[in-house]
């Protein structure tokens, strides 16, 4: 038999058995990938769609990560919102490419945050790790710290405010509502006297906000 | 009052609420007062603050919703059971596709290589081979006949009986008496068989089973008695040290083994026994065990399961012994002669000892009618 002909024989099955697996995954990699990039951007703009479908996909990981290494139902939840609420961060970020998997990145850390959360509060466990893929996140967890500490300080500089203060200034900023609604609803005569009561509250958020900013500066 | 209409530009100038000469007037305002671009950049920074913060919380609401509408719908659970799967089937699940891939590499080319090499042996050769095996078979076949028809002329052994076990003995009188152990001679008959492989028909004289010793006496027309023993069998004590050794048929040759005396007392600090360090093997029971003079101090019995080369042997005095009680009850044993101390192998080297000794040590087997 010719040299030839044997060596079509014998690498023909290797051809067959690989090629259509590589074109295959190729093709699913694209899909998944531009599929991930939609619910990034659905995340960024608060689509319940797209949370639904990140939630619905990841949740169950986490919460059996968190399960299996001494936690419970509330805590696997909160973890699991933290580590979206992260990665909705970074969503934020227009430049923003996320280099993994979505599954990874949130999976990567929940699984960091529940581990320092565990060590806060000295309930140490065997760690039990399962076969997820992780990532390092370090430089995001310190930037995810970060927010995290103005967002308690926004809310703490909120819930000291006191009302009418603290529904009118939720009503103008965090739901958009337009002044004069704002008068109806709160029963100021014009539109003009909610204003200046809403400065006025907005002054002393201001104040109260900028106190603990700049300790913590 | 001015504080407030100063926040309502600059929250108006920020959110790009200002028509344009008022924004003109306004740019040029902050240029002029730094207070003024200060309070702006810092409310700017404020406003983005405010924004994260709205982010984040209307998020934060969201996903309240999203685990409750999930929680409703079934896709996730928070019910009693853990509903985690198990490394190994976690384990699985992930790798099985991988596995199965990987299998059917596997599956296919082995099946791929199996094919071309029974394609590309050359396949002459076999039937070559296969022609000879049948010749070899063919030689097998007739000298299997062969011997069956050697085997049926030959053999004392009785047809249509068992050989449940086999065992050494050796003679101590030319006559045909010969000393064997008590539990070699296990069933109702025995042949003994000398070293050439010939067999003779012998009786079963008398069985001591508290000594472990039995005397057979060759019953058979083709035994011719020769001269003089060569060896004696020695009455007196064996030093701690002594060096033995011992001839007996744990297969179908004659086997040779040496050792040493190493306890005067045999299993359990029994006198009439002695311990001997040497290998042995079943088959050797009943061989005697000779001393360098080429005397019979022993005869070996036993040997310790627990312990590597301890084996027991029977101290020669009991032949002695059991010799002169059968002589009393028995009128026809009065004729057996033990060699006392005529040993011609003294001084002799050791094979010399063992070619003249040889011819004396037999194999016993014993049989069983059926």
């Amino acid at each position: 038999m010719p040299p030839k002909n044997f060596l079509k024989i014998f690498l023909l099955p290797f051809w067959v058995t690989f090629t259509p697996h590589l074109i295959l995954k190729v093709v699913f990699k694209v899909r998944s990938d531009s599929n991930e990039q939609l619910l990034l951007k659905g995340l960024a703009n608060n689509d319940a769609k797209a949370i639904d479908t990140i939630y619905k996909d990841n949740f169950n990981v986490v919460q059996a990560f968190v399960l299996n290494n001494n936690g419970s139902y509330d805590e696997a939840r909160d973890v699991f919102q933290e580590a979206v609420i992260a990665l909705y961060e970074k969503s934020k970020d227009e430049s923003f490419v996320l280099t993994c998997q979505i599954r990874t990145y949130l999976f990567s850390i929940s699984r960091r945050l529940w581990l320092r959360r565990l060590s806060q509060i000295g309930r140490h466990s065997a760690q039990i790790d399962g076969l997820e893929d992780t990532i390092p996140v370090e430089e995001d967890m310190e930037i995810h710290e970060k927010r995290n500490a103005e967002f308690s300080m926004m809310d703490r500089a909120f819930n000291s405010l006191g009302e009418p203060c603290k529904s009118i200034l939720e009503s103008y900023y965090i739901q958009k509502k337009d002044m004069t609604e704002i008068a109806q609803s709160f029963g100021y005569t014009n539109s003009d006297n909610a204003k200046n009561q809403k400065y006025k509250c907005l002054m002393r958020l201001k104040k109260l906000f900028f106190a603990q900013y700049n300790i913590g500066e | 009052m001015e504080d407030i209409l100063l926040l309502d530009s600059i929250e108006r100038y920020l959110t790009n609420a200002m028509l344009p000469e008022e924004k003109a007037y306004f740019e040029q305002l902050r240029k002029d007062t730094p207070e003024i671009d200060q309070m702006v950049v810092e409310h700017k920074l404020f406003l983005q603050q405010m924004d994260a913060y709205t982010g984040h919380r209307n998020l934060k609401h969201f996903l309240h919703e999203s685990h409750a509408r999930l929680l409703e719908k079934g896709d996730i659970n928070e019910d009693g059971v853990v509903r985690t799967k198990g490394k190994l089937v976690q384990f699985y699940h992930k790798y099985k596709k991988v596995t199965a891939i990987a299998a059917s590499i596997a599956g296919f080319t082995a099946l791929t290589i199996s094919v071309l090499v029974a394609y590309l042996t050359p396949s002459v050769n076999k039937s070559q081979i296969q022609q000879l095996n049948g010749a070899i078979d063919q030689i097998k076949k007739v000298q299997q006949i062969q011997n069956k028809k050697i085997s049926e002329l030959n053999s004392s052994i009785p047809k249509d009986v068992k050989v449940i076990s086999s065992g050494t003995a050796f003679l101590i009188d030319n006559k045909g008496y010969l000393v064997t152990n008590a539990h070699v001679l296990k069933g109702s008959g025995a042949i003994v068989v000398n070293n050439k492989g010939q067999e003779f028909i012998a009786k079963i004289v008398n069985i001591d089973q508290t000594r472990d010793l039995a005397i057979l006496k060759i019953d058979d027309n083709t035994y011719k008695p020769s001269g003089s023993l060569p060896y004696s069998i020695k009455k007196g004590n064996i030093e701690l040290g002594e060096e033995l050794y011992t001839l007996g048929y744990p297969k179908d040759e004659i086997v040779y083994n040496m050792g040493y005396l190493s306890a005067e007392s045999g299993f359990d600090g029994d006198t009439a026994s002695c311990q001997i360090s040497l290998s042995a093997n079943p088959g050797n029971s009943g061989g005697p065990v000779f001393n360098k003079n080429g005397e019979i101090v022993g005869i070996l019995s036993t040997r310790q399961t627990s312990a590597e080369g301890v084996v027991f042997a029977i101290k020669a005095k009991g032949i002695y012994k059991m010799i002169d009680e059968l002589k009393k009850s028995d009128s026809t044993l009065q004729k057996i002669k033990v060699p006392a101390n005529n040993s011609s192998l003294k001084g002799i080297d050791r094979v010399k000892q063992i070619q003249q000794v040889e011819d004396y040590v037999f194999l016993v087997k014993a049989y069983n009618q059926q």
